[in-house]
């Protein structure tokens, strides 16, 4: 029998999941009032909440010192089209895995998963050299090929687990009915995963968005995405730090919009499966 | 043949003659974000005017990120870059091997006698020019003048370290939250340690002897961090081993520190419109300890051809342009003297209006007061006056950063934070085959 939620009770749940939620998004917050204040506010001692000097001229320095609609555009084409072509191999991948196991399927995704715990910069010489050979450092799709592979064992894994709720009779039942193996995983397979998909996808162009290791590493002026864009506005010598916070929110405030509007697709493709 | 068909041949004709005539090669130049890198930036169009043949554009990174990024590029031949910003320890390791491409066929009109020997001197390798200045910095004592008036006390143009203590002890006032002193303490090879590798030289102390046997447990380091602990945790501000020079200006700023011994680069930031002290700031030489070499380091952000470039020629063009004289002419008429790029040029010096800009004096004589070939009382194998001037020096250096900031934050005491160096030190030589 359900326990009866008194609103005393729910009141305190309430409270305590607005207070997580602020704790979580402060630093956010804190940015963006930050690329609103003036420098010398931006670093007063003792913190000004409300600022008294509330300004756009840190929106406007960056922007006039920087081609940010080109950092941007970067930005979309690499995390989109990462995602994609991840999706096309990971698609096919997680299905055989899930409906076609074999005795190492286990041990084959612990491998994939486990390619995420080495340092990336462990593989930074090989894979430039890689990169340099065939003429792909600072091209949109080299980059968009490295954060596919860098991400591949993320979205295998998590279309796996949506993959292994669909009850296998369906597939079965499409096959005897005459379906091919590409119908089967088109019309069949796809529509019922599609909310795990999207989450799937959601989740990878965020990652990708903002993934600042191979994206800076791996591109100089034409295909560097915000991420390189951010970097430029960091100094080790001088208090910039309200510029930086202008440089910062207009790089995340795409990927929070889109996060924003997708929230309920996310939580219910990242919560898909958690309750048996 | 009809006239249509003429009239598009011309047509063809004429946009590949003006195709031609517009040909242009697009370098690429990596660089710092710090004020003078992007003031040039926003002069970019002296240097398009006189040279539409040549496209610049830019990548800025953090000092880091550059680093690595630049360092992986030229040793991989990648040939990303054709114009790099690089600092003085990288100058003597990659020119000697054969990473920079030499830059002593510059113009007679570039003048390069004119370059500040010291400076100059860090950037030759074998007797070739590899890198062009674009700034140059030392450290000096920026200090609270109205502080020191009120304690009674006059700072010395050329103070003792035992001037500087006794400032201190008289500037702190813990109560009202000001520290007599505020100097570097965040781990790093260019933060606390170039801080201290310079105020160990005024100690007589040294990294190496000239066996390349490290020196740590030498008396020589130890007066320089007792010395340097005391001063801190008696005068300086709490979790100063946190400090670097951004937190350690925005205490300045906010009027928090009597004195603040950092970058020559710094004055225009404390006397800047952020500042709350602008009107109330001093300059004096970084301090000494009567042994003929003072506590203050020597470097230079300077603009450099990686071998691997494809456009070195286009490169050497833009690097002349950004260095030479009238380039400092440029940013005075357009941004006034105080914002010309520092310590690179003697002519700068005795140009009448740069003597009015008030930190311009101490900025020269700080810097020709260091010396990279001899930073040190004693002889020692290696270049360099805040680092030394091999590949290993920044992981090591950073390494020890580690432990000295922790002896600063009260986790050891100053002889077990020396001891620990020794050993970390002597291993590091030992496994690059320095020493046995």
């Amino acid at each position: 029998m359900a326990r009866a939620v008194t609103p005393r009770r729910k009141l305190i749940t309430t409270l305590a999941a607005w207070a997580v939620a602020l704790i979580i998004f402060f630093p956010v917050l804190w940015m963006i009032l930050t690329s609103f204040k003036t420098e010398a506010s931006a670093v007063a001692n003792p913190p000004q909440f409300f600022s008294a000097d509330w300004t756009l001229e840190n929106y406007a320095e960056v922007w006039a010192r920087s081609d940010y609609p080109r950092f941007f555009w970067n930005s979309v084409v690499i995390s989109v089209g990462s995602t994609l072509l991840g999706l096309l191999v990971a698609v096919p991948s997680a299905w055989a895995m899930a409906f076609v196991p074999g005795r190492k399927t286990k041990d084959l995704l612990m491998w994939m998963l486990s390619t995420k715990m080495m340092p990336a910069v462990a593989v930074m010489i090989p894979l430039y050299l890689l990169f340099q050979r065939l003429g792909l450092i600072d091209t949109k799709f080299g980059l968009v090929v490295a954060l596919m592979l860098m991400n591949l064992p993320i979205i295998i894994w998590m279309l796996y687990t949506y993959f292994k709720e669909i009850p296998g009779e369906i597939l079965e039942a499409s096959r005897m009915d005459g379906a091919s193996l590409w119908g089967e995983i088109v019309h069949v397979l796809t529509p019922m995963a599609l909310p795990g998909i999207a989450s799937t996808m959601l989740l990878n162009i965020i990652l990708a968005w903002n993934e600042a290791f191979w994206t800076i590493v791996l591109t100089t002026t034409k295909a560097a995405p915000l991420s390189a864009f951010i970097a430029s506005f960091s100094a080790p010598q001088g208090l910039f730090y309200a510029k930086l916070s202008a440089a910062s929110a207009m790089a995340i405030m795409p990927i929070l919009i889109l996060g924003w509007f997708s929230q309920k697709q996310l939580v219910r493709g990242l919560t898909f499966g958690a309750v048996k | 043949m009809t006239k249509t068909l003429r009239a598009l041949m011309g047509a063809t004709a004429l946009i590949t003659l003006s195709g031609a005539a517009m040909a242009e090669t697009t370098i690429t130049v990596a660089t710092v974000n710090n004020g003078d890198m992007v003031r040039m930036q926003g002069l970019m169009d002296d240097f398009n005017a006189k040279h539409p043949d040549i496209k610049v554009e830019w990548v800025t990174l953090e000092e880091n990120v550059l680093r690595q990024n630049v360092t992986t590029d030229i040793a991989t031949g990648g040939g990303q870059y054709d114009v790099i910003t690089i600092g003085t320890y990288e100058v003597p390791i990659w020119g000697k091997q054969g990473w920079l491409e030499s830059l002593n066929d510059l113009p007679a009109e570039y003048d390069v006698d004119d370059l500040l020997p010291a400076i100059r001197g860090g950037l030759t390798v074998d007797g070739n020019l590899m890198a062009a200045p674009f700034y140059g910095e030392s450290s000096m004592v920026m200090y609270r003048k109205d502080l020191m008036e009120a304690a009674g006390l006059t700072m010395p143009d050329a103070p003792t370290w035992a001037d500087i203590e006794k400032a201190a002890a008289a500037m702190t006032d813990k109560s009202k939250e000001q520290y007599g002193v505020c100097l570097r303490g965040k781990a790093g090879w260019g933060e606390n340690m170039a801080f201290l590798t310079a105020m160990s030289n005024s100690f007589g102390a040294r990294w190496f002897d000239e066996n390349w046997v490290p020196q740590f447990d030498q008396p020589e380091w130890k007066a320089t961090l007792d010395f340097y602990l005391n001063l801190m945790n008696n005068y300086g501000p709490p979790g100063a081993s946190n400090n670097g020079f951004n937190e350690n200006l925005t205490l300045f700023q906010q009027g928090k520190c009597g004195m603040w011994i950092d970058a020559t680069v710094a004055a225009s930031f404390v006397t800047g419109k952020d500042s709350t002290v602008a009107d109330k700031v001093g300059f004096a030489l970084a301090p000494d300890n009567g042994l003929g070499k003072r506590g203050n380091w020597l470097w230079a952000w300077s603009l450099a051809i990686p071998a691997s470039s494809d456009a070195k020629a286009e490169a050497k063009v833009f690097i002349d342009w950004a260095t030479n004289k009238d380039y400092l002419a440029l940013v005075a008429s357009k941004e006034g003297w105080a914002n010309v790029p520092p310590g690179t040029r003697t002519s700068l010096y005795s140009n009448e209006e740069y003597a009015k800009v008030p930190f311009a004096k101490m900025t020269i004589d700080s810097i020709n007061s260091a010396d990279p070939n001899a930073p040190t009382v004693k002889p020692v194998p290696y270049v360099g006056v805040q680092f030394v001037a091999i590949p290993e020096f920044a992981g090591v250096a950073t390494s020890v950063g580690e432990i000295f900031s922790a002896a600063l934050a009260g986790q050891k005491t100053a002889d077990e934070a020396l001891a620990e160096a020794q050993t970390l030190v002597s291993d590091e030589m030992k496994a690059a085959g320095y020493i046995q």
